[in-house]
């Protein structure tokens, strides 16, 4: 699945699901920006259903529930929601 | 997006959302910024899908799929009940209205896709004594027993589809 890359500091692979009308999912992005963290989106609603489909298996894998935003952090950790203090947490760097 | 939405057309839906609101004890997020930016959302929605689904939600563009989320959401009473907020925090509790606390992030309440109850199709069977069937609406809990359920909500205006057999 293609998936939107923004460029900034390495804090591992950090992947976003997101909707492009939802706005905890803006609040997101722009902290994520704001952190100048490099990181991997993809707006699910605008995806045609196949990548849909996709995006939503795997997802799935980390928040059955495929609520928006969750923020895939090296395959593994899954933050649901604009929490902002985990986020920080999470992408902090050594 | 496929097309700019005017700041009029949101002034429009806004201020019918708002008085809506304040006509059914409903508040909307005193965050003028965040809450145009939703109605804005509601609106792209609304074109994209044929209604306003839930912005922070994925709607699948089968009307009858994604009643539940269908602004005002089913789960908007509950939600403002237990964390002050709606999902997306269109709607807020009145302490939060007012300015007293923030409304902090509100766990998804919509059962996963296998798990959701249709409609209005109901689990409930009619109770053979009563003369009328009672119907629920599912957005704001108003009863009403009578052969239909009514057009519009009297209360929380929203349309018939969202009622459930209850009785």
């Amino acid at each position: 699945m293609e998936m939107n890359r923004i460029d900034g500091k390495d804090r591992g692979d950090v992947a976003l699901f997101t909707l492009s009308t939802c706005i905890w999912c803006k609040k997101t992005k722009a902290l994520l920006q704001e952190m100048a963290v490099s990181y991997r989106f993809v707006d699910v609603d605008l995806l045609e259903s196949t990548q849909r489909e996709k995006a939503l298996e795997e997802l799935k894998r980390f928040n059955p529930l495929c609520s928006f935003p969750s923020l895939v952090v090296n395959n593994s950790t899954c933050i649901v929601g604009f929490d902002e203090k985990k986020i920080k947490e999470a992408l902090k760097g050594e | 997006m496929s097309r700019e939405i005017t700041p009029e057309e949101i002034d429009d839906l806004y201020a019918t959302i708002r008085e809506q609101a304040a006509s059914s004890g409903y508040f909307l997020n005193p965050d003028e910024v965040f809450t145009r930016d939703l109605v804005r959302s509601l609106i792209v929605n609304r074109e994209r899908y044929g209604y306003p689904s839930c912005p922070c939600r994925l709607a699948s563009g089968i009307a009858t799929e994604d009643a539940d989320i269908v602004c005002p959401c089913d789960y908007r009473d509950p939600d403002l009940a237990e964390a002050g907020a709606c999902f997306c925090a269109l709607y807020v509790s009145e302490s939060i209205a007012k300015g007293e606390g923030k409304a902090g992030p509100v766990p998804e309440r919509r059962p996963a896709p296998e798990e959701r109850r249709p409609g209005r199709s109901s689990t409930v069977s009619p109770g053979a004594s009563l003369s009328y069937p009672v119907w629920r609406c599912r957005v704001c809990g108003y009863l009403c027993a009578r052969d239909e359920p009514p057009e519009i909500c009297p209360i929380c205006k929203v349309k018939k589809e969202r009622f459930e057999r209850f009785m």
